[in-house]
């Protein structure tokens, strides 16, 4: 699942000190479960992304577990504190050892 | 008339699972863009609808949302996916996409007026006809198959540049003809089920069909991003689907019997916003 | 499997057979709910679990937690065959403790999220999400 895998990530350019953002994130991703079954009735191995961080300057914002029932494309939203300016780190975490990554700076003003 | 009446009649039995109707909302996208989703039929239709409104007012609140902003329509990551192949050079000359038409926002208004008579060709193309033909012709690649990722994506991508400007395709002229022979296609029963896409997505929309809700079968939400399988699909794959659910032999993707069914079904939305990539059941 | 119409009705009726076995089902989200608090009692509190009362397709269930104390929220999905969906974990740039995501269901049933708070404490909050079957869906 390596290739083709392509991260987005929304955060606004800019904000005030002390602001709350809300960052919105969506990989492209199958999220293979492992319960299904190929034509042949063998079990499609699971291959999933199961692990999704997101920090600011170093610090964590959110680090969440992903089981196989988040759905194909895994989305998440959530908000975070901007004291000041600075870069959020995304990074997400396959089965199959691979890491995606993506990075936003935000400016202060 | 019909619509007038299904919804008084909903109204008295809200509480009813027998009458889905589309709902009073409207649709703008990322908070800019106002598009149409129910318009006056086109003159063509005025016998037979008062009003065309398209699948996304038969859907869910969650499944409307999701349309609604770019960043929450999974189907936007296929449409950047095919911005990045729209720059990168194929085939024995050495072209890609932009080196004919520069920016893909140059495209906005194209998706609206296909399926389109080709003159020099002489026949009705589909927007993927038209990709294939700059691949094999202008770019020495080899044609993409019908409906298959690359030339989905690159419709949905061509699309997206046309959101919010209203169908346009042309029926008279030289397409005529084609368009005659969608329109039989349209009312003709087909398979064990004997149904016609006219059965149910003209006599019955806003009913349930099972537990899901009948819509007036637009497409001018296509290529759409179905929740059930997660990628974007084509308005022949569709197409398919449907006569096949009638337990029929069905026509392939790329057929000439589904280029003129796409030219007819669209223009029974002529006047919709186009909306593709679009978020449906 | 495809939820076909036979298979939903043998679904059903295995539902049925099942309900005499209750402690079947329920003793995975059981287990996966004392291995998250440790076997600490768990309330109800400063934890809002929102998703939709019937989900158009259970492929894509919009689901959102919520919670102003929460260090630790668990979501699982109670009739699915393994519960756990996701486990989100709040650090210090969090400026709330909401979250959203979208989760598959295998068919109509109750989603729970519990919460472990700054005080220590764990709450639960659940919600009953109807999964439709589509029409003929092509």
């Amino acid at each position: 699942m390596a290739s083709g895998v392509k991260p987005r990530v929304k955060v606004p350019k800019k904000a005030a000190a002390g602001d709350v953002i809300t960052i919105k994130t969506l990989i492209s991703h199958k999220m293979e479960s492992g319960q299904r079954k190929d034509k042949e009735g063998n079990v499609i191995p699971r291959s999933i992304i199961n692990r999704f961080t997101c920090d600011f300057n170093g610090e964590n914002v959110v680090d969440i577990t992903l089981e196989p029932a988040i759905s194909t494309n895994p989305f998440f939203e959530f908000e975070a504190k901007v004291p000041e300016a600075g870069e959020f780190q995304f990074t997400w975490y396959d089965d199959d050892g691979s890491v995606y990554e993506a990075t936003k700076s935000i400016a202060i003003g | 008339m019909k619509y007038v009446t299904g919804a008084a009649l909903a109204s008295l039995l809200t509480t009813s699972l027998a009458f889905a109707d589309p709902v009073d909302d409207t649709l703008i996208l990322n908070e800019e863009t106002d598009m149409i989703t129910r318009t006056a039929a086109p003159a063509h239709l005025s016998d037979t609808l008062d009003e065309v409104m398209s699948g996304w007012l038969f859907r869910g609140t969650e499944t409307r949302a999701m349309q609604a902003d770019d960043f929450d329509n999974p189907g936007m990551i296929f449409v950047e996916q095919a911005q990045d192949s729209w720059m990168i050079a194929e085939g024995t000359e050495g072209k890609s996409c932009s080196s004919c038409h520069n920016d893909m926002d140059s495209m906005a208004g194209v998706k609206a007026t296909y399926p389109k008579w080709n003159e020099e060709a002489g026949e009705v193309r589909t927007l993927q006809m038209q990709m294939n033909n700059c691949r094999t012709e202008r770019m020495g690649a080899e044609a993409w198959g019908y409906d298959k990722t690359p030339a989905i994506n690159m419709e949905a991508a061509l699309s997206a540049v046309s959101r919010g400007l209203p169908v346009n395709v042309a029926i008279d002229g030289p397409a005529q003809s084609a368009w005659e022979l969608g329109k039989e296609l349209y009312y003709t029963r087909t398979g064990q089920l004997e149904l016609s896409c006219a059965n149910c997505h003209e006599d019955s929309y806003g009913m349930m069909i099972r537990a899901d809700h009948l819509s007036q079968g637009q497409i001018n939400g296509f290529p759409v991003y179905r929740l059930k399988n997660t990628k974007l699909n084509g308005v022949h794959s569709r197409f398919k689907g449907c006569v096949r659910d009638t337990r029929a032999e069905t026509y392939k993707p790329g057929s000439a019997e589904f280029v003129a069914l796409e030219l007819y079904v669209a223009s029974r939305g002529n006047g919709l916003s186009v909306e593709g990539p679009s978020i449906r059941n | 499997m495809e939820l076909t119409r036979r298979n939903a009705i043998l679904l059903g009726a295995s539902a049925v057979l099942a309900s005499g076995l209750p402690a079947l089902a329920s003793t995975v989200t059981d287990d996966a709910i004392a291995t998250f608090t440790g076997g600490a009692a768990v309330g109800e509190g400063d934890l809002k679990l929102t998703a939709p009362e019937i989900a158009e397709n259970g492929n894509t269930v919009p689901i959102e937690v919520a919670s102003s104390t929460a260090v630790e929220i668990m979501v699982l999905a109670t009739g699915n065959p393994t519960p756990s969906v996701a486990t989100f974990k709040f650090g210090s740039m969090a400026a709330t403790r909401n979250a959203s995501t979208r989760i598959r269901l295998a068919g109509t049933q109750d989603v729970v999220a519990i919460a472990k708070l700054e005080d220590g404490s764990f709450v639960q909050a659940s919600s009953a999400v109807k999964v439709t079957i589509g029409g003929c869906g092509g």
